[in-house]
């Protein structure tokens, strides 16, 4: 199966997770992967903005490109958008496979095409000051590993 | 009625707002009612544009009908 979701409200990736896999049963493999807002520094929180003609289509079709590639049984995509604290989850990914090295490489490819290749912004708050984060050139060689 | 453009990210802080109602016509004639700095952040060879939700291969002549969107979308960053 695949799942894609934008969600606006704090979430618990376990609750997805387990419906996820529950849906799957039989599978050989499942990974899973949660970034939350790092707790370290002055950060007081972020806000994930995107542009809803665009992202949950392109989350979409992130979502079949990865099953396709993989040969996945299915896959579980989850991105927060609106003002986030340190602590809560921000991006949720798990790979349902037969065999595990399906499902860690579907996972890591998801994660870098979210991070540098969808339509998300991203701004984080420090002394009550926003400032917009601009994409690191590691991310953009994360990103090319996968052409 | 007007066409709309739509400033994602950093932009909106250059706009000075998140969107903008603007006369339909030529894209090229409605540049020149903006700010010089606002006109230039978003021809940015790095911002992509995307008219009614449909994203543009590179940037070109445009008229904004009524009621049309036309979205600047900068380097993303997501995650």
């Amino acid at each position: 199966m695949i799942d894609v979701r934008l969600l606006d409200a704090p979430f618990l990736p376990g609750q997805y997770v387990s419906s996820f896999t529950k849906a799957h049963p039989g599978l050989g493999a499942v990974c899973t992967f949660v970034g939350e807002v790092r707790g370290e520094g002055e950060v007081q929180a972020l806000e994930l903005s995107h542009y809803a003609p665009l992202t949950l289509p392109g989350m979409q079709e992130l979502a079949t490109s990865a099953v396709a590639r993989f040969g996945l049984l299915g896959i579980l995509l989850i991105h927060r958008t609106g003002v986030m604290h340190p602590g809560e989850p921000i991006v949720c990914v798990s790979a349902a496979a037969t065999h595990r090295r399906a499902a860690f490489d579907a996972t890591d490819f998801a994660m870098d095409h979210l991070k540098s290749n969808s339509w998300f912004w991203k701004r984080e708050q420090r002394a009550g000051a926003w400032r917009w984060i601009e994409p690191r050139g590691e991310d953009y060689a994360d990103l090319s590993r996968w052409d | 009625m007007a066409a709309r453009l739509v400033f994602l990210g950093r932009l909106q802080d250059v706009a000075g707002g998140a969107e903008r109602e603007v006369g339909p016509g030529a894209l090229a004639d409605i540049l020149t009612t903006l700010s010089p700095e606002l006109a230039l952040a978003i021809t940015d060879e790095r911002v992509r544009w995307a008219l009614n939700g449909e994203l543009i291969g590179e940037h070109g002549a445009i008229d904004l009908a009524d009621g049309d969107e036309l979205a600047f979308l900068p380097p993303v960053s997501g995650g």
